[in-house]
């Protein structure tokens, strides 16, 4: 187990540093929209790797919602950014997180069996509680739009259920 | 054109009764009670039923949820769509969302 936890704290490392980069510059709503929509992709990546990879019932149905919620999430983020006539802005943050996220799942994907199922499930675990203190600290705080501000709000609620559910996986295989 | 001839007390005593409806837990009204899905809750979160009873979930949210019981019954509710259960008498339980666990609920089954 050493090890997932030796990932899993690496990423959480990575993460701070990454999110760490807004300290003095609040990101602007065309930034964190592109931020938020990014850290949904990177989750139905990470999802489709495990379902091609992974046996396990509970996995494979925790990966599963991880694709269908976050790709409702981000049908909305889009008709949102729409209504508002916002056009999302890459910046580094969202470039930080996809290139650590193309790290790990390089990482996972040499993993199988148990190994993987275990790695997989506790990466979801610190990937969700981080990008959560980045909404909540950081994302939502900084929004100015009502509207994307709600809908932050909103996808809070949805990712930390993310990270009970990945939890209450993780607790089964133990 | 009812609403028209309304005086202003009919009115008050309207609202009143809208806001003691809303504060007292949802009872079954032609055996069914309704509980709305809408932004990760289940609103309300506590209902009263009588067994036989049917409860209706209608999810108003783009992703799927479920009802369910640890160790006991699950009943999945699609996005956008409605789930039911006909109420037992062991139904008096606490539930959550297995896909997102912030979201619970209670059931209080009366005799």
């Amino acid at each position: 187990m050493k090890t997932y936890k030796v990932i899993g704290a690496g990423l959480v490392f990575l993460l701070g540093a990454t999110f760490g980069a807004f300290a003095e510059d609040k990101p602007t709503d065309p930034q964190i929209a592109h931020i938020a929509y990014t850290a949904g992709v990177i989750d139905i990546d990470a999802a489709k790797l495990a379902l091609s990879k992974s046996k396990n019932k509970a996995v494979t149905g925790f990966a599963q919602s991880m694709v269908d919620d976050h790709q409702a999430v981000n049908n909305q983020a889009l008709a949102l950014v729409k209504k508002l006539g916002v056009t999302p802005e890459d910046n580094a943050t969202s470039q930080a997180l996809v290139k650590d996220a193309d790290k790990k799942r390089a990482e996972l994907a040499k993993l199988n069996g148990n190994a993987f199922d275990r790695a997989y499930v506790e990466n979801e675990i610190a990937y969700h509680k981080h990008v959560n203190g980045a909404l909540k600290g950081l994302l939502i705080p900084s929004a100015q739009n009502a509207e994307l501000k709600s809908f932050l709000q909103t996808g809070l609620k949805v990712f930390q259920g993310h990270e009970q559910h990945a939890e209450h996986v993780a607790a089964a295989q133990k | 054109m009812t609403a028209l001839v309304l005086d202003r007390r009919q009115i008050l005593l309207g609202g009143v009764a809208a806001a003691l409806a809303a504060s007292t837990r949802a009872r079954a009204h032609n055996g069914t009670v309704h509980v709305t899905i809408e932004n990760l809750a289940f609103v309300p979160a506590e209902i009263e039923v009588k067994v036989g009873n049917t409860i209706e979930w209608v999810n108003k949210d783009p992703i799927a949820h479920t009802a369910t019981v640890n160790g006991g019954w699950e009943v999945m509710i699609p996005p956008g769509a409605a789930a039911t259960r006909v109420v037992e008498a062991s139904d008096g339980v606490e539930y959550y969302c297995r896909f997102h666990p912030n979201m619970t609920g209670r059931i209080v089954v009366r005799a």
